[in-house]
């Protein structure tokens, strides 16, 4: 029979048609040692108070939707126990450095756009038709890039970074690692076209290698490497534009 | 899709909120140092080329109690700026590989961190030697 | 997107940091306690005739200006985004005023050892 202890659960609380800024709600969960951050939310949705707008999904860490700022630490919700922060209250607040739209929920549109203006799609270096067959690679070739390729968009990056916070206009960890990860696939050839991302001071230059975003990746994406990496691509495609072709890999 | 009402909050005193982004806070204040004592040392450079009775005075302040306690500091600062720069620096290369294996950063991070070692003894041993 | 000139600068910063890091603490230990205080050196070691040789020699003369002048482009060029890390606004001015302070202390440097004979 598993033990039912109560944690104090305090969530940030913000309803644009009432409210001019967001406040605190505190509630008192009934929790077992098997149950997350999450689960605890959705105990206070179903129980509870049911306007507390928070995203989730798979509930297992790889759709990328529940990240939360816990404690002060941005980090997945589903992946967070109850019983490893009892008998300290857990405070909930969405993701650091995005706009709140509702409750735990923020705007997640310029995380978006930034991820489409990094191309984070194959362009082949050789275009083949599906009937010539499969690409083939080494694993050595996979080992360049299978990190970068873990990134589940979950964010938790652009709430830890601080030039974000500071500069919406940076580029930022995920979608640069995402750019990294094209660029870095022997299947690419797209890496001319990303350099005009990178060699932008929203772009690679963005970064002062703070690398908290690194720290905080449930995956293991490491994106301070990749923006890092690139720092010394760009410098390189800086000083030698005119002597050799842009991006050359 | 018309705009809709957000709230952002804002992010003054960030660096205080995690001890995290405190020591990155620190880590970047040892550029002060770093400037400070570059200019102590052109400062000197200029001393040196308006003569002997100039430069010893420099010498002398040197040995001040407000310089010495700048050297401390700064001493401690050029370190932690040592162990903080090589502890990033696998972040700014590319996968180094040996006989196909990955080196791991911690790997890069130790070799780092005997040149230090050896420059510093190699320095000091030089200076000794080529000094009364 | 316009192109970033950071890349300049950066490449200053990075040999300033990587000189700092395999010599800054040695050169601060010898020219700031060991010689002042006489401990592990000799107060005499930064004599002005000991110096003076030093600064008009061919690579002691290439030695100093590489310290100051790294050291200088490197501490002013992080000095600019830690200022911008605090929430300041830093304008182009600014970042012109950081980095050209480097670079006037760089000639002076310059100027100072040619003058030095």
């Amino acid at each position: 029979m598993a033990e039912t202890r109560t944690i104090t659960i305090e969530c940030l609380r913000y309803n644009p048609e009432t409210d001019s800024e967001p406040r605190f709600q505190s509630y008192d969960v009934p929790f077992t040692d098997d149950m997350s951050v999450l689960q605890g939310l959705q105990y206070i949705k179903d129980n509870l108070d049911g306007s507390l707008t928070f995203r989730w999904s798979c509930r297992m860490a790889i759709c990328g939707s529940c990240g939360k700022m816990i404690n002060g630490i941005p980090q997945l919700s589903c992946q967070t126990f109850l019983r490893d922060i009892f008998p300290a209250r857990v405070k909930v607040e969405p993701l650091n450095n995005f706009p709140i739209v509702r409750d735990l929920a923020i705007d997640q549109s310029d995380f978006l756009a930034k991820l489409q203006s990094v191309k984070p799609y194959l362009i082949p270096k050789d275009p083949k038709p599906v009937s010539a067959g499969t690409f083939k690679q080494t694993p050595e070739q996979m080992d360049e890039y299978y990190q970068y390729a873990q990134c589940i968009n979950c964010q938790l990056c652009y709430a830890a970074c601080p030039q974000y916070g500071l500069n919406d206009k940076f580029i930022g960890p995920a979608a640069l690692a995402l750019l990294h990860r094209y660029n870095a696939d022997s299947r690419d050839g797209g890496t001319a076209e990303r350099m005009e991302v990178i060699n932008s001071e929203e772009g690679v230059w963005g970064c002062t290698l703070v690398s908290y975003c690194s720290e905080v990746c449930p995956k293991g994406v490491d994106p301070a490497r990749a923006i890092n990496q690139n720092k010394i691509n760009s410098t390189k495609d800086y000083f030698l534009r005119f002597i050799a072709p842009k991006g050359g890999r | 899709m018309p705009a809709i009402k957000t709230y952002k909050r804002p992010v003054d005193g960030w660096w205080r909120r995690n001890p995290f982004y405190t020591w990155y806070m620190v880590r970047e204040g040892s550029s002060v140092f770093v400037t400070v004592y570059a200019l102590i040392l052109l400062t000197g450079l200029w001393r040196l080329t308006q003569g002997q009775e100039a430069f010893d005075a420099w010498r002398a302040s040197l040995a001040s109690p407000i310089a010495l306690v700048f050297h401390v500091l700064a001493l401690w600062m050029f370190i932690m700026h040592t162990l903080s720069w090589f502890k990033v620096m696998p972040k700014t290369m590319p996968f180094v590989r040996i006989g196909g294996k990955r080196v791991p950063d911690q790997t890069i991070i130790n070799a780092g961190k005997i040149a230090a070692v050896v420059c510093t003894v190699l320095f000091y041993v030089v200076f000794l030697w080529v000094t009364p | 997107m316009k192109r970033s000139n950071k890349p300049i600068f950066w490449s200053l910063f990075g040999g300033g940091g990587m000189l700092a890091a395999l010599f800054g603490p040695i050169l601060v230990f010898i020219t700031g306690i060991a010689v002042p205080l006489g401990l592990g050196a000799s107060k005499d070691a930064m004599s002005y005739q000991n110096v003076l040789a030093l600064a008009q020699n061919g690579l002691g003369k290439i030695a100093l200006f590489l310290v100051i002048t790294l050291f200088l482009f490197h501490g002013c060029h992080r000095m600019y985004h830690f200022v911008h890390d605090f929430g300041v606004h830093v304008t182009p001015a600014m970042k012109a005023a950081f980095h050209g302070f480097a670079a006037l202390g760089s000639l002076a440097a310059l100027v100072l050892l040619i003058r030095v004979g």
